[in-house]
């Protein structure tokens, strides 16, 4: 009977050491500094390795997950590597920022007991001690043979590189074409360097273009080539993962005066621009003495913690709705939180009051309150008659979330879209009504996660790789 | 990287650059505009274009000194790289048969004059253009406005060349003698396209303005450089950057021109004290 006594059950879900709160929120380094060795192969331990393995269902890029914990567990990091690195390309970005706690984490044996494995942490783990032996690992892989067939792929976010590495992986020949000076998107207009350092995203950018892919920055297509003259010029498949680039506005009074930025100005200033280092760097940001936020997204946080980290005396998040509804990370409310962000909840703006100078001095807003669940599912907030008060600011982010860039749908014919700008293709294989033209990430359903995004390019991958070699 | 292959100095703070982009060049247009950034930690900055040749693959940029980057911009020579050129962006110019217009360029405004005045000559327009600078030695192009023109009028704010006054008069002049003026298209500092649409807006005359707005993407990503245009908010790199002056609010545009006013002026003494060391 001894041999079949149970293992115990170890539910000490290991804490991740982050910087304090009071430091980080003056600073633009990492908040989250990982684990240590011992830390993963201890937290690695937990893993009881059971028979159903949930989690790669639960990981849009269905990572074998158990088996590369396993590597962590017998201290085989190579091997760590080379499991993560085969279905996931950007294992060091989904670590970082992949919200675990409703994938893979979610459906975690150990889940059920309240004390999932730190998976998200232990793929940062594996990713990052790749990239601090680089120097002792064999480098890329051998190419494939090549099939001769060009794939062009527009967009050089997370759907773009995770479908072109998959894609240059099968032996296709794939140029990535991105609009501005840096490839990565989001990756590195949007998310902050604390959250997400840009030197692990040019890391793994450089991986993709180790795999034999072609990088062409400053290249605007619809305005440099159409999709069309692109099949035209020898490319037999297009994959757009142009992403959801476009600020949406409250449209009220006052939103134009200075002072008041989309937050997607706001972030890629700081981010893209590195407006935090400015005068070092050329390009200027206005930092308030009081900010406030308008959204409660993660880019909302995102935006509070950035203006925070620039010197900012006081950043309030202004949200409609109540904290449950919020749809930011758990997690990064609570390190807004912790950092001094004020949150305002059932409140929203009226209009944006300002000087003569057309400076923003203040923002009316009401006071809301929640009524019935509208078809998102989330309860309907509206407005209190009678209830406006003004908020003091000197800057004001607007951070409603974003549409798909009209720029490729409108020069391509044959492309179906929706009134929300997001183009229609298939679920499963990221087909488009067009021929030889795919979609996936946020260009297709509106503002999403990085790993979704990169779900999505993987599907795309193996279709448009199934199309080419029945062709 | 992109390799400037001429460069010629219009007047003491303007230069002129071509440089190489045969991307680009493929696809220009009339009134449309590239973003520039000149080094690693360079800004990117909108400039219209003054040209292209498509069959040399190079587009023509004028620049005025006026800020860090286009200070920066103005110190490299040919053989020198920029590093991003990024375009071409913005809708190009509507151009047809309009019968008779009239063209504007004020200052620097000149240079992105020129290719809608020669597309709109082109295609059978009568082309009357008006350009003007504070001063004779601000002034550039003459020549090659008044080979696209059938009329030219030259204007200096201080009188050192050609007609005294400012733009705005003669283009009064010419709605009120030629009837069939259809439109305006005037470019240049903002305060001036702002004077020739309420010259134009007694007459009646289609006026269109390029506007120059502060901006980081171009693509219509960030919004920085919305303008409101009949009451409804319009971004400049991406609806524009050519509207209907009469519709345009002047005030916003120049009070968004200025939000950075310090910081530039701070950005620009770091680099000129830099850039004295160093040379």
């Amino acid at each position: 009977m001894e041999g079949k006594s149970k293992p115990k059950l170890d539910l000490n879900r290991l804490a991740m050491p982050r910087q304090d709160p009071k430091v980080r929120a003056k600073n633009f380094n990492e908040v989250a500094l990982g684990y240590t060795h011992e830390m993963a192969l201890k937290e690695a331990t937990r893993c009881i390795q059971c028979p159903k393995q949930p989690c790669i269902g639960g990981c849009p890029v269905n990572i074998d997950i158990p088996d590369f914990i396993k590597a962590v567990q017998d201290n085989d990091m190579p091997e760590a590597v080379r499991i993560l690195k085969s279905k996931n390309a950007l294992p060091g970005i989904c670590g970082r920022v992949c919200p675990q706690e409703t994938q893979c984490e979610e459906v975690c044996t150990l889940s059920k007991k309240g004390a999932p494995i730190a998976i998200g942490r232990l793929e940062r783990y594996v990713a990052d001690w790749e990239r601090e032996h680089s120097s002792e690992l064999a480098s890329s892989p051998n190419p494939p043979p090549s099939t001769g067939k060009k794939v062009a792929i527009i967009g050089s976010g997370p759907a773009g590189l995770t479908c072109a590495a998959d894609l240059a992986k099968l032996g296709h020949q794939v140029t990535i074409f991105e609009a501005i000076h840096v490839a990565g998107g989001v990756l590195m207009y949007g998310i902050p360097e604390f959250r997400l350092p840009k030197a692990i995203v040019q890391g793994e950018v450089d991986y993709v273009k180790s795999l034999g892919i072609e990088i062409r920055l400053d290249s605007v297509m619809g305005k440099l080539a159409t999709v069309d003259e692109l099949l035209g010029g020898g490319y037999e498949a297009v994959f757009l993962g142009t992403g959801a680039g476009l600020p949406m506005f409250l449209n009220i009074p006052g939103e134009n005066l200075n002072g008041v930025y989309s937050a997607n100005e706001f972030l890629t200033r700081v981010n893209l621009m590195k407006a935090y280092l400015f005068p070092e760097y050329d390009t200027p940001i206005k930092i308030g003495k009081k900010v406030a936020v308008i959204g409660g997204g993660n880019v909302a946080m995102d935006a509070a913690r950035c203006a925070l980290r620039l010197g900012a005396d006081e950043v309030h998040i202004i949200y409609r709705r109540s904290r449950v509804e919020m749809p930011a990370r758990k997690e990064e409310v609570e390190n807004a939180e912790e950092e001094g962000i004020i949150f305002k909840f059932l409140t929203n703006p009226k209009r944006f009051i300002g000087n003569e100078q057309y400076w923003v001095t203040s923002i009316e807003c009401y006071e809301m309150e929640l009524g019935e669940p509208d078809a998102s599912g989330r309860r309907r907030p509206i407005i209190k008659e009678g209830s406006e008060f003004t908020v003091e600011v000197d800057v004001a982010i607007v951070a409603l979330g974003t549409t798909p860039n009209p720029l490729i749908p409108s020069t391509t014919i044959g492309l179906e879209t929706r009134k929300n700008g997001t183009v229609v293709a298939d679920e499963e294989t990221g087909k488009t009504v067009k021929d030889k033209v795919w979609a996936g990430g946020d260009v297709v359903t509106g503002a999403a996660t990085v790993i979704s995004a990169m779900g999505a390019g993987k599907q795309a991958a193996a279709s448009i790789d199934a199309y080419l070699k029945q062709k | 990287m992109f390799k400037i292959v001429t460069k010629e100095k219009l007047c003491p703070v303007v230069d002129f650059f071509k440089i190489e982009a045969p991307a680009v060049a493929k696809k220009a247009k009339a009134g449309q505009f590239v973003v520039v950034r000149i080094d690693e930690v360079g800004e990117r900055i909108p400039l219209t274009l003054a040209d292209w040749d498509a069959r040399e693959g190079t587009v023509s940029l004028v620049a005025m000194q006026v800020g860090t980057t286009t200070y920066k911009l103005a110190s490299l020579n040919p053989g020198d790289y920029i590093m991003d050129l990024i375009g071409p962006l913005g809708v190009p110019s509507e151009i047809d048969n309009f019968g008779a217009v009239v063209c504007v360029g004020g200052g620097v405004g000149v240079a992105p004059v020129y290719p809608i005045a020669r597309a709109l000559k082109q295609v059978g327009n009568k082309v009357i253009t008006i350009m003007g600078a504070r001063s004779k030695d601000l002034l550039f192009w003459e020549e090659r406005l008044n080979s696209v023109s059938d009329e030219l009028i030259v204007t200096t704010d201080d009188g050192t060349y050609a007609r005294k006054g400012v733009v705005t008069e003669p283009l009064k002049e010419v709605l009120e003698r030629d009837k069939g003026i259809s439109r305006v298209i005037a470019i240049g500092p903002a305060l001036m396209m702002k004077f020739c649409s309420l010259t134009t807006k007694p007459f009646g005359v289609t006026t269109i303005v390029s506007l120059n707005s502060i901006m980081v993407d171009g693509t219509g990503m960030c919004g920085c450089c919305r303008v409101s245009v009949g009451d409804e908010t319009k971004f400049v790199c991406v609806n524009g950057p050519e509207f209907d002056g009469h519709q345009v609010d002047w005030d916003l545009l120049f009070a968004r021109q200025r939000i950075y006013c310090d910081e530039e002026r701070h950005s620009l003494e770091l680099w000129k004290a830099h850039h004295c060391q160093h040379s």
